[in-house]
C-alpha cells in the first residue's frame, strides 16, 4: 500500500459537485501526515471538462473515465473502473462524498478491493500514523471516533458542507484517460433517467439555508409561506416527520432520523416542536432558529434564536422584513 | 419466486440514546428495540411481490441478531412472511459491515433467492454498507434507496426509482438483485390478529456461526472505535421578544444578518 489518497470526484449536470473540493481539502490534510500524493478519479459524461476545474489543485493525476457506456450511472460500470484504479494505485485512503452516488458506490468498491469503509463522516484528522474520523451514529444522536485497524485500504465518505473546500494550489495534474472496460451486457442495473423533484430548489442535503415546516402548518397548501421565505433566501424547504406523515409534505424533504440529515448554515424551524428524531437530523446546523407558539417546545433548547409566536403571523412577517434588507 | 427480506433489530427512533458508563457503547437499559424502520418497507415490498407473482412464491426473513430479535422476527411473520432464518451466536457481538455481509452471504446462498429487500440503512450504526457489500459477494446488482418499485410481468427485471439529491433516478435492474428501501416506498401493513396467531406456528430456523460453516467470526478486524461522544451542548437560545411581534421579527432578521451573518 502507498501513502497516497485517491479522491472520487462527482459530476452532476456537467458540473463538479462542491463536495469534491471539500474532499480534496481532506485529502491534503491526510497527505500532510502520510507524505503521499493526492490523485483524483472522475467518471462519466463531462469527466474531461470537470477535470479542468481541478487541474491546478495540486493533484498528481486525474483519471478520467468518460466512455459513453458511463454516461448513465450504474453501480457496476462505475465500480469496475473505480476499483481497477484503486487496485493499480494502491492508495491508503479513498475519499468520496456521502452522496447518493458515494453511498451506493463506496461500499461496493470497498468490498471489491477488500478494504474498510467509514460512511457519512463529518470530520477527520491524522494522528499516530492513521486517519481518525468522526461520524454520527444512531442517526445523529451520538458521534463516534473510529479508525482503521491494520493494513486495509480505507474508504471514507464525507458529508457535504462539513469541511472547508480546497482552492487551487498550482501545479498541473496529469490527465490520464482510462477506458471503461465494461460491456453493456455486463451491466445488470443502470440508471435510465433522472426525474427532478424539488421544483428548482436546492436539495436539503446540500442547501445552505433550510426553512422547515412542522405539524403546525396544518395543510399542504400552507407550505406556500415556507416556500416564499425559502425562495427569497435561495434555500430549500424541509418538513418534520409529523408534517410528512400528515400528508402536508413529500417524504423527499423530510428532515430527521427517518428522513434526511441536514447541515445548513441556517435552519429555520417553523411550527416544529423538536422531537428527538427530528433534532437528530438537523442539530448540527450552524444557526438554528425556532418559531413556535409553545414556549416550552423542546426545539428552543437546541436553537440559537427563538420567537414564541404563530408561524402564520411570524413567517410572512420575516419574509417581508428580509425583503427590505436584501 | 423466492423473496428474502433482511431485518435488523435497532433502538426505536423515539428512544433517547445515551453512552454507557464505560464509554464503550450505548446504554441499552430501558431502550425499546424495534424492527429497523427501513426494513419494514422491505418486508411490505416482499409481501406485495409475493401477492403479485403468486404461485409458490415465498417470503423468508433473514435476521442476524441476539436472541431478543426473535420477537421482532415473529412480528414480520405476523405481517405475513412465510418463515425465517435467525443467525444468532454469542460470538457475534456487534459485527461490522464486512462481517455481517460475509455471514449473511453464506446464509442467503444456502437459502437461495430471486430477489432481496432490505432497508437503506440500519438506524443504529448508519453505515448503509451491508447490502452493497453483500451484492458484491453474491455477484448481483444492487439498487439503493428505492422509493418506487415495479416488477416486470415476466418477473425477470424491476423498474425502480431511487432517491438522489433533488430527485429520483430511474433504474432498470435485472433479477436476481438486492434492493434497499427508502421510506415512502409503501405503507407497511400491521400484523392482524389471525396473522399473529399463525406466526406462532411458522418456522424460525436458528443458525449459529458453526451451522453456517464458520469456525470463528469471519471478516477480520478492520476498524476500532476509539471514542463515543455525546452531542455538543447547543448554544443558549436567545429568545427574541418585543411588545409588538413586528419588532421582534425585525430584530430577528437583523440578528441573522448582522450578528450571525447567515443571510
Amino acid at each position: 500500500m502507498t501513502n497516497d489518497v485517491l479522491v472520487f470526484g462527482e459530476i452532476r449536470n456537467g458540473e463538479l459537485k462542491k463536495v469534491t473540493k471539500e474532499l480534496i481539502g481532506a485529502a491534503r490534510l491526510i497527505t500532510e501526515g502520510t507524505g503521499g500524493n493526492v490523485d483524483a478519479i472522475l467518471i462519466g459524461k463531462d469527466a474531461g471538462s470537470a477535470a479542468e476545474q481541478i487541474s491546478d489543485f495540486g493533484l498528481r493525476t486525474i483519471t478520467v473515465a468518460g466512455d459513453g457506456i458511463l454516461d448513465n450511472y450504474s453501480t457496476e460500470g462505475y465500480a469496475k473502473v473505480f476499483s481497477e484504479v484503486v487496485k493499480a494505485g494502491s492508495p491508503a485512503y479513498v475519499l468520496l462524498g456521502a452522496t447518493a452516488m458515494g453511498r451506493d458506490l463506496g461500499p461496493r468498491v470497498t468490498a471489491r478491493v477488500d478494504g474498510v469503509m467509514f460512511s457519512d463522516c463529518v470530520d477527520l484528522r491524522f494522528e499516530e500514523g492513521r486517519c481518525v474520523v468522526k461520524r454520527p451514529v444512531y442517526s445523529g444522536k451520538l458521534f463516534i471516533e473510529i479508525a482503521p485497524e491494520g493494513e486495509w485500504t480505507t474508504f471514507i465518505s464525507i458529508r457535504p458542507n462539513n469541511l472547508p473546500p480546497a482552492g487551487p494550489s498550482g501545479g498541473a495534474a496529469e490527465i490520464v484517460q482510462r477506458p471503461a472496460g465494461v460491456t453493456a451486457e455486463s451491466i445488470r442495473a443502470i440508471a435510465t433517467e433522472i426525474i427532478a423533484l424539488s421544483g428548482g430548489r436546492p436539495d436539503i442535503t446540500e442547501a445552505e439555508i433550510i426553512i422547515a415546516g412542522g405539524r403546525a402548518i396544518k395543510g399542504a397548501s400552507n407550505f406556500r409561506i415556507i416556500n416564499e421565505l425559502a425562495d427569497l433566501l435561495g434555500g430549500a424547504v424541509g418538513a418534520s416527520r409529523a408534517a410528512v406523515d400528515a400528508g402536508y409534505a413529500d417524504q423527499a424533504i423530510q428532515v430527521g432520523q427517518t428522513g434526511k440529515v441536514v447541515n445548513p448554515k441556517l435552519y429555520i424551524a417553523c411550527g416544529i416542536s423538536g422531537a428527538i428524531q427530528h433534532l437528530a437530523g438537523m442539530r448540527t446546523s450552524r444557526v438554528i432558529v425556532a418559531i413556535n407558539k409553545d414556549p416550552n417546545a423542546p426545539i428552543f433548547e437546541k436553537s440559537n434564536f427563538g420567537i414564541v409566536g404563530d408561524l402564520f403571523e411570524v413567517v410572512p412577517m420575516l419574509t417581508g422584513e428580509i425583503k427590505t434588507m436584501l | 419466486m423466492k423473496i428474502l427480506v433482511l431485518l435488523k433489530r435497532v433502538p426505536d427512533t423515539e428512544a433517547r440514546i445515551l453512552i454507557n458508563q464505560e464509554g464503550t457503547g450505548i446504554n441499552e437499559q430501558g431502550v425499546k428495540f424495534v424492527i429497523n424502520t427501513y426494513d419494514e418497507y422491505g418486508i411490505e415490498q416482499g409481501l406485495r411481490i409475493r401477492e403479485q407473482v403468486g404461485g409458490d412464491s415465498k417470503v423468508t426473513v433473514v435476521c442476524m441478531g441476539p436472541g431478543e430479535a426473535t420477537e421482532l422476527i415473529r412480528t414480520a411473520l405476523a405481517m405475513g412472511a412465510d418463515d425465517a432464518v435467525h443467525i444468532c451466536d454469542p460470538a457475534l457481538g456487534k459485527p461490522d459491515p464486512f462481517t455481517s455481509a460475509i455471514i449473511l452471504a453464506k446464509a442467503i446462498t444456502d437459502e437461495g433467492f430471486d430477489i432481496i429487500f432490505c432497508g437503506k440503512q440500519a438506524i443504529d450504526d448508519d453505515m448503509a454498507q451491508v447490502q452493497s457489500i453483500l451484492a458484491e459477494m453474491l455477484d448481483i446488482p444492487q439498487v439503493n434507496v428505492v422509493a418506487v418499485f415495479e416488477l416486470s410481468d415476466d418477473g425477470t427485471k424491476a423498474t425502480v426509482r431511487r432517491r438522489i439529491e433533488g430527485g429520483d433516478e430511474k433504474v432498470e435492474a435485472r433479477l436476481p438483485a438486492i434492493f434497499s428501501c427508502e421510506k415512502g416506498l409503501n405503507e407497511p401493513r400491521y400484523a392482524s390478529l389471525p396473522g399473529i396467531m399463525k406466526a406462532k406456528k411458522k418456522e424460525i430456523r436458528t443458525k449459529t456461526l458453526a451451522d453456517l460453516g464458520f469456525g470463528e467470526v469471519p471478516g477480520g478486524t478492520r476498524s476500532r472505535v476509539l471514542k463515543w461522544l455525546p452531542l455538543p451542548k447547543g448554544a443558549e437560545c436567545r429568545m427574541v421578544e418585543a411588545e409588538e411581534m413586528k419588532d421582534a421579527v425585525a430584530e430577528l432578521a437583523r440578528l441573522l444578518r448582522e450578528e450571525a451573518k447567515v443571510i
